[in-house]
């Protein structure tokens, strides 16, 4: 495999690492550190690499241990610390992907393997993650027997066994990067062209993320030559590289003593083996030009020539993914390391990574805790598994020493953030005490190894310098990400046009093809006005509200909120959340509330009709649809229990076209005859060009206006026909003007939390009557019944003002109010102590315009533009067609379907919701709450045909589609049948109706969203693990 | 990712829920002004078990109460 360093041109072999393959070829010197620019070369064999920090393509910095080679790899040299290549990395694809489990085993050496076959063959789902592309763990790095054969040979044999478990998942090239709540655990999994973060929910956890050794400080430690034992014993057996020709190995532990064997077979000539447990003790290094080791000094005078310095420190169990469990950890005087000691999760280490170093015995705590795993979710346990006979003599504790010699200003603690023992020395100087305080002193840990090989010698030198044991001092928190992660894994498909669902109404498509400009409200895209030619924004809103005005305009309503209520006391339920009266409404009349939260002040307003005796429709505010549902569900679930009421959200069902003008009844005699002559503030159910629908005649303009909905089949018929009536569109822009000029408050822009409907001058709507509703004890606190509020107010500006501009006396003084809406011809603001006719002025961005107070009403202040003109002609409406919220996606998702997973939309299915009495059908949403598929409605059933459309993923790999946005459990045991959830960001309702087909319902606003979601998905099909290629 | 055991759901992600606030608030209007601006204001902030409630807002929309330990986030269901 040729791969380039620095634009050289080198050689490696297949399962190198970067590290691996540049050891191959000799390279020694592989960056510069971070702070002093000291040359730097690999340290170790894996993700505890503090200096060997290269860029590789577009990945800024990634440690060469941890980079698989591939065919024409090209990495550059770093010093310290990469830069992020803004321009896109082409071809990189990331995604997530969400798995569930009895039994989540990390790491895939000795112990790991043993657990995932203890727990796999007792029937557990089991998940085996390991970040190395073949599993082995340790036992790949060493030359260890077990029963006389190789150990790679048992390995073989787990992993053969593995596979044949049909619940058993094993992901190689994964590392576990977090440990969460409740045993959530996410990890990066490595693939062909980018990474996919899983999302692993298990039941239980067993931890085998083995042990890495620690680094000693001391002087000049740092050169290019000086390596973790392990780490040269790893590229001499795994790799079959010589780290270097002649070495010293320098041991606190036995595990020196095995690297100078198995360094010694591989040709290195090892010229000492120094064991600090025998006094030994390294006082310097010498080096070339380049900086590289040419040899060791030792106390009492010892030189040796060298160009590999093997150091082996001691080991400390990986605990990272154990101290982000919460677990806590002791430290243990004969290991001298910090092992697991008390568990906060459902979770146990084995094996190396709570100090059991020998491979049997990690075995065997394998077997243990994976048969303990099963039978702890309700698997049965097998006695007994066989333990194989190692080589391997029994283990001596390791000398507890961390630095050595006399130089602490050239003795590296941490390698990565360049931070020394007279760092620590100045830090203890300062006083600090606690690791957490010296770390962020001295940044010591702080690197993108998050001090993996320093920590552990960090914590040695600070005890000793404090003359305390390092049990006394502790460690840092330990913090996900175990390895760095980059953003675009963490964002994965959630991107550009994915990153934030967008939602549409049916007559989105109409708008584009108008050239429409939008503006995002909420996740909605509403058309703020539509261009004819060059217009800019100001002569089209001239234009549109013209029209409105004077002839008969038309804009796409559908966004806002619907919720129908039904139940015997929905009129009294709303006389409590409203503050005005509803169950006096008559039916077949609207009427405008306002509601508030119970601190009085205004939280979303909107007209509510009464469509029957113990059946109403209401209206939200299009930002507020969700919220509003969730605000009447929670007053009657939790305080109103005993109330007959019921709410369904509708808002997706029905398509909206308001009509507003003069002449708007004309239109609407055309479309609807017999809702022509409604009078103002009344509704009716009527056919619509003869489909279902409903006309309501309320006015948000002052103008005579209808808003007419049909089902969100037939929305770009209706739109079609006004504006084929003569409509002009009009946008959200001209809506504000037209409103403004009326002097009508929208939630959220004239009120911000702080205002109540008297503050609105609204105090008309607000009942005296009701012995309660939301909001009515507010309005008696002092605060709120006091005088000197602001208030709404109209302003009539010498030139234009800002929304937001600052009002104040002339000459200043106290701020009295600010602009909340400007329009040419309408200003509103809040502001206090002012009076029709004070002069004030708006202060903005340094700049003063002069106004003057009027009233908030700026057209037609006595309603006489209301009821508009008769009737004079009526049009003709030709034949609508209803269309699907996928159907223009028809094409592509058969284009994208293929023998492995299918997709396609089942329009036009009529469904229902029922709430209350079981209707004996359907699939049952919640406790009282069911979703009917079929064309037999019944009466008290609400139509919510148009609510959701259908889309269908068959095939067999569905699933594998699915779990990478639907977070549930899929698995046939757990799934029952269908669940209302989330896929991706869109709340689906999703039903397995055969073994590989899935139903997703999903609102229609979010269709687009959905679909553009799962061609997404399926446009990069496959899974699996390969070898990165990018 | 806390793991909510919702009553008719089952055990889902806390993403699909929205959080509560403190559970047993009773909604008792006809109070003095300092009464009322503590049920409008004033929640209790224990390091330790919590009586608090949640809403299933992507599933099946049940509000529910539960025990939540504030430390461990163990969380016992409602007795």
């Amino acid at each position: 495999m040729r791969f380039t360093f620095d634009e050289r041109t080198y050689e490696g072999r297949p399962g190198d690492t970067l590290a691996a393959a540049l050891l191959r070829n000799g390279v020694r010197v592989v960056g510069r550190s971070v702070d002093l620019g000291r040359p730097r070369g690999v340290f170790s064999a894996g993700p505890e690499e503090p200096n060997a920090l290269v860029r590789v393509g577009a990945d800024p910095m990634l440690a060469a241990t941890t980079v698989e080679l591939y065919e024409g790899l090209a990495a550059w040299s770093l010093r310290g610390k990469g830069r992020v290549d803004l321009a896109e990395p082409a071809g990189r694809r990331c995604d997530k992907g969400y798995l569930h489990c009895d039994v989540l085993v990390v790491g895939g050496g000795p112990a790991g393997l043993a657990a995932a076959l203890a727990a796999g063959e007792s029937g557990a789902r089991v998940i085996l993650v390991d970040d190395q592309p073949v599993l082995g763990g340790d036992l790949l790095a060493g030359r260890a027997t077990l029963d006389g054969a190789p150990a790679l040979d048992w390995v073989a044999g787990v992993a053969h066994q593995l596979a044949v478990l049909p619940e058993v998942r094993v992901l190689t090239r994964t590392t576990a990067i977090g440990y969460y709540d409740d045993n959530y655990l996410t990890a990066v999994e490595k693939r062909g062209s980018g990474e996919r973060l899983w999302h692993l929910r298990a039941r239980r956890v067993v931890l085998a993320t083995g042990a890495q050794e620690r680094s000693l400080a001391f002087p000049d430690n740092d050169r290019p030559g000086v390596m973790l034992a392990s780490a040269a014993r790893t590229y001499a057996n795994r790799y079959g590289v010589r780290p270097g020709a002649r070495a010293v190995v320098f041991t606190c532990a036995d595990s020196g003593h095995e690297a100078a064997r198995d360094l010694a077979a591989a040709g290195v000539e090892v010229v000492a083996v120094l064991d600090a447990r025998d006094g030994a003790e390294i006082t310097g290094t010498t080096a070339d030009g380049e900086g590289v080791l040419t040899g060791v000094r030792t106390r009492g005078g010892g030189q040796f020539a060298a160009d590999l310095l093997a150091v082996a420190g001691g080991w400390n169990p990986v605990a990272h993914l154990f101290s982000q469990s919460q677990g806590r950890l002791r430290f243990d005087e004969e290991l001298q390391a910090f092992v697991p000691h008390l568990s906060a999760q459902a979770e146990r280490s084995a094996g190396a990574c709570r100090g059991l170093y020998g491979t049997a015995e990690a075995i065997a705590d394998g077997y243990a805790a994976g048969s303990q795993a099963a039978g702890l979710t309700g698997f049965a346990e097998r006695a007994s598994h066989h333990i194989p006979d190692s080589d391997e003599r029994p283990p001596k504790p390791p000398a507890p020493l961390w630095v050595m010699g006399d130089d602490p200003a050239t003795s590296f603690a941490d390698l990565h953030r360049d931070v020394t023992v007279a760092d620590l020395q100045r830090a203890s100087g300062t006083g600090m005490r606690s690791v957490e305080h010296v770390k962020r002193y001295t940044t010591a840990g702080t690197g993108a190894d998050q001090g993996k090989t320093a920590g552990a010698v960090v914590v040695g030198v600070m005890s000793a310098l404090l003359g305390t044991a390092p049990g006394q001092m502790g460690t840092t928190t330990f913090r996900p990400p175990y390895t760095p992660v980059s953003f675009a894994t963490l964002a994965g498909r959630d991107r550009g046009a994915l990153s934030d669902p967008v939602r549409t109404t049916a007559m989105h498509e109409a708008h584009l093809a108008r050239g429409a400009v939008f503006e995002d409200v909420g996740q909605w895209k509403r058309p703020r006005y539509f261009p004819l030619g060059d217009e800019d924004m100001d002569e089209a809103v001239r234009r549109e509200c013209d029209a409105a005005r004077t002839r008969v305009a038309a804009m796409d309503a559908s966004t806002l909120g619907k919720i129908d209520i039904r139940g015997a006391d929905a009129g009294e339920f709303l006389d409590r959340i409203y503050t005005n009266m509803y169950s006096t409404l008559a039916v077949g009349a609207c009427r405008y509330g306002l509601m508030c939260k119970a601190d009085g002040m205004v939280f979303d307003d909107g007209t509510t009709a009464r469509l029957g005796p113990e059946h109403f429709l209401m209206t939200t505010t299009t930002g507020n649809a969700a919220a509003v549902l969730d605000w009447l569900e929670e007053w009657h679930q939790t305080e109103w229990p005993e109330l007959d009421v019921r709410f369904t959200s509708v808002t997706d069902h029905w398509a909206t076209v308001a009509v507003a003008g003069p002449k708007a009844r004309e239109v609407v005699a055309a479309l609807a005859p017999e809702a022509a002559e409604l009078a103002f503030m009344r509704c009716v159910e009527t056919p619509v060009a003869g489909v279902d629908g409903r006309v309501f005649r309320i006015s948000f303009s002052g103008e005579l206006a209808y808003e007419v909905n049909v089902p969100w089949w037939y929305g770009a018929a209706l739109w079609e026909s006004v504006l084929a009536l003569g409509a002009v569109p009009y946008g959200t822009e001209t809506m504000h003007v037209l409103r403004a000029e009326k002097g009508f408050a929208i939630v959220g822009q004239e009120t911000d939390g702080t205002v109540t409907p008297q503050d609105l001058g609204m105090e008309w709507i607000v009942s005296r009557r009701k012995p309660d509703y939301v909001g009515k004890r507010s309005h008696a606190r002092p605060d709120t019944a006091r005088e000197g509020r602001k208030r709404l107010v109209g302003l009539r500006p010498e030139e234009f003002v800002e929304e937001g501009a600052q009002l104040v006396a002339p000459g200043g003084g106290e701020m009295l109010g600010h602009v909340t809406s400007s329009y040419t011809g309408a200003v509103l603001a809040m502001a206090r102590d002012v009076a029709p006719g004070d002069r004030l002025e708006a202060v903005s961005g340094g700049r003063t315009v002069p106004v003057t107070v009027v009233e908030p009403v700026f057209y037609d202040p006595d309603n006489t533009r209301r009821d508009g003109d008769p009737v004079e002609r009526v049009g003709t409406v030709g034949e609508w067609r209803p269309e699907s919220p996928a159907g223009r996606f028809a094409h592509r998702f058969l284009s994208a379907s293929s023998e492995r997973v299918r997709l396609r939309e089942l329009p036009f299915v009529r469904m229902w919701e029922v709430r209350g009495r079981d209707p004996g059908q359907g699939l049952r949403l919640g406790p009282a709450w069911w979703l009917v598929t079929g064309d037999g409605g019944r009466e008290g059933w609400t139509d919510v045909s148009g609510q959701r459309t259908v889309l269908e993923l068959s095939g067999p790999d569905a699933v594998e589609v699915l779990v990478t946005g639907c977070p549930i459990d899929l698995h046939p045991a757990v799934f029952p049948g269908y669940a209302q959830t989330l896929l991706g960001k869109a709340g689906v309702i999703l039903e397995r109706t055969a073994p590989d087909v899935f139903r997703v319902y999903v609102r229609s606003s979010f269709t687009g969203y959905l679909a553009e979601w799962l061609l997404d998905a399926l446009s990069h099909p496959g899974s699996g693990s390969s070898p990165p290629s990018r | 990712m806390m793991l909510i055991d919702c009553p008719h759901c089952g055990p889902r992600d806390e993403n699909e829920f929205t959080y509560g606030g403190q559970a047993g608030i009773a909604y008792t209007p006809d109070v003095d002004d300092e009464a009322w601006a503590g049920y409008l204001f004033m929640r209790d902030n224990p390091k330790g078990w919590f009586h608090e409630r949640w809403f299933h807002a992507h599933g099946c929309r049940t509000w529910f109460s539960v025990h939540r330990h504030t430390v461990t986030h163990e969380m016992r269901p409602q007795p």
